[in-house]
């Protein structure tokens, strides 16, 4: 009775549904638009996989810039585990890929084993460098301790409280990069000021610091939870370094209404967390989707080395993002300040620690 | 009598393997569903349906051959891809070994991944830092990720028999302390690679891995086979597998009929954190589609000891089913790879195959109902448990 009331329902709804009148048979297949190459540029994701809302999904939009801006072929692979890896940079060989790109320094091994097996094919790495890479290999790393010495300036002379702090996913590299830079920021704020602004979450003596455990990047109530205990020893300004848990960060800003700020990482947050746009001061950059743009049109062009890309303030690989809706809240003399330091850093008399 | 009640037997498991079957059509039309739900492409064309059918059906068509194709082929359809898939396959056979193991004996071992992860840990370690001739480099390895699963596993066993801790949450707890374990070490000198700062561990020597055989197909696979074999005789042959088979019939029986139900209870855990910890040698020791074994590092036995409990589950806890289920998960993966490689589907799609299979084998009723001439068996009990 009942299956027979659900496949009426079906029915009926098809019926409603199906009855749309096709287009006129094409009579072509739809033509590639203009000069289309055959070049074929490939991505491997680490295990976060192409929607990790971190640098798995920035790293993927350089790759779909590439098919767009340079009319190439793309394909990618995503990997579950890491015992996924080899296999499906091996696949990408056999798919006859031109530059197969990998993201992760947990893909390193497998990358060079790869490259050093196939000559012919070029390889980047988002997140990595080798100190002897093969000659088809391209490191692309980003000193995110530049951009992230200007958020902890921004952040010290937000700060009303006298602390800021700061929480990561993990106590990878990648990660404390960005801390060392901002507590970096934040001590040269003390310095010129003559002011005490205090960093918690981050030591960078010891390297110890706030860390997500658990589920780490993927975790937004973990970071919510350590953003909250943050605030509760005083902070005010937070720099959340930890992918999609970061959002943590933002929700208690959003929710303590405009006592507490968080920055964000990795892309400019007032257009990729638009809900939290007014409680994003800046954001720091990490330019992942310009460094394989770059490296795929390099190897496309034929003028692709070994030589590893470092994103900078100066290449714009890394970079401190607008201050958007925050532009009235930040004075005119600490802009200045800003402008004067990221020059100073480009020109590196002013030297900043990774 | 003993005819009938033989027949009767015969029945049971012959509903049971047309349960697993059907389980396994369904999942699959399920997923075909999904992939023309989820693919636009595909899905506008039902606008057509009864204007001009050849559209959406034909688009359908087009869709699920082509990926089912790729599955098949990414599976068992070269001897590269064979060897891919029991290569996929030796963990999960392991680790769901050491799961349907404690189920027979009505323990929960939600564990297997924190035991994975101690067994790839002491196998990995011994592996780097050791200088041994050939074949007793990679025994003595092997032996340390067994030791290390099963302290591991020995632990819950003891907390539960001696407290009455429930094995349930102390084992989940202990994967998030192996986990984290995992990754302070991994911080540590004793790990790290020599010039590295981010979690790697060097590569281990070429004299601890498993001998490659063909392509991916290593030692490894049948070391997962031999372990089958043992569990088999342990269960079915041995005094030890008659308790551990009657305690988990009826602790209380059990306790009665003179068997010493605290200590049984800490050699299964043991023996499964043992089988868990195998599995995580596996990963540890088992070169991959590069003919290296992966270096440790935070993720290297993945989900196992997840995908274990589903192993164990489908394998109904019995050895010859768990070596035919972690065979159908090896190739469910191996073959996603390639499903995504050649028909651009998500490698997604395959982990939801593997919970559907399961789903509809823990619901035989279900089953039962869909497919025509199916029946559900009297039984249900997934778990096994029966003495």
């Amino acid at each position: 009775m009942k299956k027979s009331l659900i496949g009426s329902g079906l029915v009926a709804a098809m019926l409603l549904a199906g009855c749309a009148t096709p287009p006129p048979a094409a009579t072509s297949t739809p033509a590639a638009s203009g000069a289309q190459s055959n070049f074929l540029a490939c991505m491997v994701s680490d295990e976060g996989g192409f929607d990790d809302k971190s640098f798995n999904e920035t790293s993927y939009k350089g790759l779909k810039d590439a098919e767009k801006q340079l009319g190439i072929k793309v394909d990618e692979l995503q990997s579950k585990t890491v015992a996924d890896y080899a296999g499906n940079v091996q696949k990408m060989v056999e798919r006859k890929c031109n530059i197969i790109v990998t993201v992760g320094f947990a893909l390193g091994d497998a990358t060079a084993a790869s490259a050093k097996a196939n000559p012919d094919v070029d390889y980047a790495i988002v997140d990595y460098s080798y100190k002897e890479p093969e000659k088809n290999v391209k490191g692309l790393t980003f000193n995110t301790a530049e951009p992230s010495f200007l958020a902890g300036y921004l952040a010290a002379s937000l700060s009303k409280t006298g602390v800021v702090g700061t929480y990561g996913g993990a106590n990878y590299p990648t990660v404390t990069i960005f801390m060392d830079g901002y507590a970096q920021g934040v001590a040269h704020y003390n310095k010129q000021k003559g002011a005490s602004v205090k960093v918690v979450g981050w030591d960078r003596a010891s390297k110890t610091g706030s860390f997500i455990p658990g589920n780490q990047f993927s975790d937004v109530a973990g970071g919510k939870q350590l953003a909250t205990n943050l605030v509760a020893q005083g902070a005010d300004v937070i720099l959340p370094v930890a992918g999609p848990a970061s959002e943590g960060g933002l929700q208690v800003a959003a929710e303590s209404q405009g006592k507490v700020s968080s920055l964000w990482v990795d892309s400019d947050g007032f257009l990729s967390m638009p809900k939290y746009a007014a409680v994003i001061p800046s954001s720091v950059g990490k330019g992942m989707d310009a460094a394989v743009l770059e490296a795929i049109k390099e190897s496309k062009e034929k003028t692709f080395t070994n030589k590893a890309y470092v994103g900078t303030l100066a290449n714009g690989g890394a970079y401190l993002a607008p201050f958007h809706d925050w532009d009235s809240k930040v004075s005119a003399e600490t802009k200045s300040e800003i402008e004067q330091m990221k020059k100073d850093i480009e020109a590196g008399t002013l030297k900043v620690e990774a | 009598m003993a005819e009938a009640a033989t027949s009767q037997v015969w029945r049971e498991r012959g509903r049971t393997a047309a349960i697993t079957a059907g389980s396994i059509v369904l999942a699959l039309l399920a997923g075909a569903v999904l992939m023309v739900v989820s693919d636009p492409d595909v899905i506008t064309q039902y606008a057509y349906l009864f204007t001009a059918p050849a559209l959406p059906l034909g688009a359908t068509w087009a869709k699920v051959s082509n990926a089912y194709g790729a599955l098949l082929l990414g599976a068992i359809g070269s001897p590269n891809a064979l060897a891919e898939t029991a290569w996929q396959a030796a963990p999960l056979i392991c680790a769901g070994l050491g799961v349907g193991l404690g189920f027979r004996a009505g323990l929960f071992n939600i564990g297997a991944q924190g035991q994975a992860i101690w067994g790839s840990i002491a196998a990995a370690y011994l592996g780097f830092t050791l200088h041994l001739p050939p074949v007793i480099h990679v025994i003595v390895a092997v032996i340390g990720g067994l030791i290390a699963g099963a302290i591991w596993g020995g632990i819950v066993g003891f907390l539960k028999a001696r407290t009455g801790a429930h094995e349930v949450i102390v084992t989940i707890m202990l994967n998030y302390v192996a986990l984290q374990a995992l990754s302070w070490l991994l911080s540590t000198p004793a790990f790290l690679r020599p010039g590295r700062v981010d979690p790697i561990a060097p590569v281990i020597a070429e004299t601890a891995a498993f001998p490659i055989l063909f392509r991916q197909l290593n030692v490894g696979f049948f070391v997962a086979l031999a372990a089958a074999g043992a569990v088999w005789w342990l269960l079915d042959r041995s005094t030890l597998g008659f308790a551990i088979r009657a305690v988990g019939a009826n602790p209380a029986a059990a306790g009665t009929a003179g068997m010493n139900v605290p200590n049984v209870t800490i050699i299964t855990m043991a023996l499964s954190g043992l089988l868990c910890g195998l599995a995580g040698v596996q990963y540890a020791l088992g070169p991959g589609a590069d003919l290296v074994a992966t270096p440790l590092s935070i993720g290297l036995v993945g989900t196992v000891g997840f995908d274990a409990i589903t192993v164990a589950l489908l394998g109904r806890s019995k050895p010859l089913g768990t070596v035919f289920a972690g065979l159908l998960f090896g190739g469910l993966h191996a073959g996603g790879l390639a499903m995504q490689s050649i028909a651009q589907t998500p490698l997604t799609l395959s982990t939801v195959l593997q919970a559907l299979i399961v789903l509809f084998v823990a619901a035989p009723a279900l089953v039962g109902a869909l497919l025509p001439k199916v029946k559900a068996p009297a039984t249900t009990s997934l778990v096994g448990g029966e003495a």
